[in-house]
């Protein structure tokens, strides 16, 4: 037994390694494999090739979200290929005996939704799932990837996964929030400070007041975004506000050893004195409500900022600017706030929880959309669709003219029918803002906190929540 | 389940097809409409379907002269975006078995290596002048040499990176990662076993 101070990172490693592989990397074992409908039809298509079985199929959990549609979701989908996908994922939990959390079984959602409301997801796992933003579950002190289709036939084949040891980058961020700045505003800050390459290599550890004083719901709202940072996973140590969420929770240790389980938990924190390959600060009293303007998650600044010309960014990134203001349309110089929008969609793994729809209904309450503007609100899950009706907030949002839907991922990806159409500028409250993201090859996506979401909506182009008089 | 099967990549040779420009992101390489396809069967056919729809014909995918290629040139941070495999798996249907770039996205690079398709890096002089090479003469054979890290062209024999663990996987076989991890037997549940939240399955 070691001494040694150690990261959270460095523990939960250590306890999940089977064995170093000749290559230097690690064999590590994923305590927890979530799986979806789009990245795993081909993963059982090759295993049952190889001929080899799910090695462990009370750790693999699966749900329907990215092609999931969010008006009608009568069987057979009125899309041939979603309805093969759906079609697909059910036959092969049927299979191998895993359980599936479909719409039938009142708990199904977006992944990075539902693991955590189910107490799937707990302090020091290793889980992974094949999809980008799986680092959500990192927001419980656990370390989480994301995975493609080939690493979800090894793991659906061996439960574990070859991995390259990561360094571990500790960004504390100081002070408090502003009112009307969010947790989505933090990580657009840490991805524009490191840059979108910033963390390649790296886990990203978030800590700090901002991050003590942080709810799960917006922790994971940061974690969600690590990969828009370039890490490869993101986490926050397990505190008191893990171990109240996790409580009482379906998977969650039953009441008998649950104590027990939250000392443990809250023992897996990173050690004082530990090692960190980088420690960076930041100002979260500084952070302003930020918005995307560009084509990826790094061309973002504070609403009130003008964006900037080829000029004024370093030279790397001269040719990635004039390729954002050409494809979006943008004038250098111009100014974020004032642009206006066509569509307005609050959802997504990133803002789908229950805390995202109850400030942006705050905001909702405050006029209707404009004219012309379409908007969507998409709960990240049935749980949080039961929640929201069960506080009135779907009269909220339909009162002042957004359309209420179903559960999924919608127009984050837009793989289901909710896509853009032509050169349409979206308000999002997604994680990506590339060329094409959501549903239309030129369609335009800005980036923001669900409450600018909603503002924008109403003003019919991006405005400064902080100006929005909400009742509290 | 044996090890005899292991497929081992020493070199990789073909016609070369340019496609210039940096930070080309995955959802351009695969728009997600075609993430939905059930099987990765006709994800080639969709390779940069957007970005050669706009261009009408003249997307270097499109043209007469790389028609055939199966070695894809190109820029700096190749692949960003997804962690998808789609991307990876429609240029390898597409009919590209080696890329040669001036740096790749971490996981794309990842997922080619878990296909056994190799992705060397060049410096900015030499990235310059193989593509330079081959759009002027597309009939060339182009080769990565993984064993010796180099790739050779008419624009010479030029030092080529790829990190040392990915080549020794892709020389050794050991880039099939699913017969490598199974081949860790009973640690696997003996790791398991060892973790306070997992039983080992009934």
């Amino acid at each position: 037994m070691s001494d040694q101070a150690k990261s959270l990172f460095q523990k939960v490693w250590d306890a999940h390694t089977v064995r170093e592989l000749p290559s230097g990397q690690t064999q590590l074992f994923i305590g927890t494999h979530l799986i979806h409908e789009v990245t795993s039809p081909q993963a059982f298509a090759m295993i049952r090739e190889l001929g080899a079985p799910v090695r462990f199929p009370n750790r693999t959990f699966a749900t329907v979200d990215h092609i999931i549609p969010t008006d009608d979701q009568s069987r057979p989908f009125s899309d041939e290929l979603a309805e093969a996908m759906m079609t697909e994922l059910e036959r092969n939990c049927r299979d191998h005996g895993i359980q599936f959390f479909g719409p039938e079984s009142g708990a199904q959602g977006i992944v990075h939704v539902i693991g955590p409301e189910l107490g799937l997801t707990q302090p020091g796992m290793t889980i992974a799932c094949g999809d980008s933003h799986t680092a959500t579950h990192g927001a419980f002190g656990a370390i989480a990837f994301g995975i493609g289709t080939s690493q979800v036939r090894d793991l659906l084949a061996s439960q574990s996964m070859a991995i390259a040891p990561l360094k571990v980058r500790r960004i504390e961020v100081t002070g408090a929030l502003q009112p009307g700045v969010y947790a989505k505003d933090v990580i657009l800050a840490i991805i524009r400070e490191l840059g979108v390459n910033g963390g390649v290599g790296y886990a990203y550890e978030y800590a700090g007041p901002v991050f003590d004083a942080m709810t799960m719901e917006e922790r994971m709202t940061v974690c969600n975004m690590s990969i828009e940072g370039g890490a490869r996973c993101g986490y926050v140590n397990p505190d008191q506000t893990t171990v109240d969420y996790l409580q009482g929770r379906r998977f969650a240790p039953p009441s008998n050893v649950f104590a027990e389980k939250a000392a443990e938990w809250l023992a897996l924190a990173s050690d004082e004195g530990c090692h960190y390959d980088d420690v960076v600060t930041i100002d979260g009293s500084k952070v302003e409500p930020s918005v995307t303007w560009g084509i990826h998650p790094g061309h973002n600044l504070g609403v009130a900022e003008a964006i900037p010309g080829p000029a004024e960014v370093a030279d790397d990134d001269r040719a990635g600017v004039e390729e954002a203001l050409e494809y979006m349309d943008f004038a250098a110089g111009s100014k974020v706030a004032g642009i206006p929008i066509d569509v307005a969609f609050i959802g997504s793994c990133t803002n789908g929880r229950i805390s995202d729809l109850r400030e942006a209904a705050k905001v909702a309450k405050t006029g209707k959309v404009k004219d012309g503007v379409r908007a969507l609100v998409v709960p990240g899950s049935m749980a949080v669709q039961k929640q929201a009706i069960e506080e009135g907030l779907p009269e909220v949002f339909t009162a002042a003219g957004f359309q209420w839907r179903e559960p999924g991922c919608s127009m984050c990806l837009a793989m289901n029918p909710d896509k853009l159409q032509g050169r349409e500028v979206c308000a999002s409250s997604s994680n990506r803002n590339f060329k094409g993201r959501q549903g239309s090859p030129s369609g335009r996506t800005l980036l923001m906190s669900p409450a600018m979401v909603a503002a924008a909506a109403i003003a019919g182009e991006v405005v400064d929540v902080r100006f929005v008089s909400t009742e509290d | 389940m044996s090890n005899d099967t292991l497929i081992k990549i020493e070199r990789v040779e073909g016609r070369g097809c340019v496609v210039r420009g940096d930070d080309v992101d995955t959802d351009r390489i695969i728009p997600a409409r075609f993430m939905k396809e059930v099987t990765f069967d006709t994800m080639g056919e969709h390779a940069f379907e957007d970005a050669r729809l706009a261009a009408k014909g003249e997307h270097p995918l499109d043209q007469e002269r790389f028609h055939g290629a199966s070695i894809l040139v190109v820029g700096q941070n190749f692949g960003c975006g997804s962690s998808r495999e789609h991307a990876p798996q429609s240029l390898m249907r597409f009919g590209f078995n080696g890329f040669i770039g001036g740096s790749f996205a971490e996981i794309f690079f990842g997922n080619c290596t878990a296909l056994g398709l190799p992705c060397v890096t060049l410096s900015d002089a030499d990235l310059a002048s193989v593509m330079d090479s081959i759009e002027l003469d597309p009939t060339q054979s182009i080769e990565i040499d993984v064993r010796a890290s180099k790739v050779r062209s008419r624009a010479g024999e030029l030092e080529a990176g790829i990190p040392a663990g990915t080549r020794q996987m892709l020389l050794e076989g050991s880039w099939d990662a699913t017969r490598v991890l199974l081949d860790a037997g009973d640690l696997i549940e003996q790791t398991a076993a060892a973790l306070p939240y997992v039983d080992l399955p009934a």
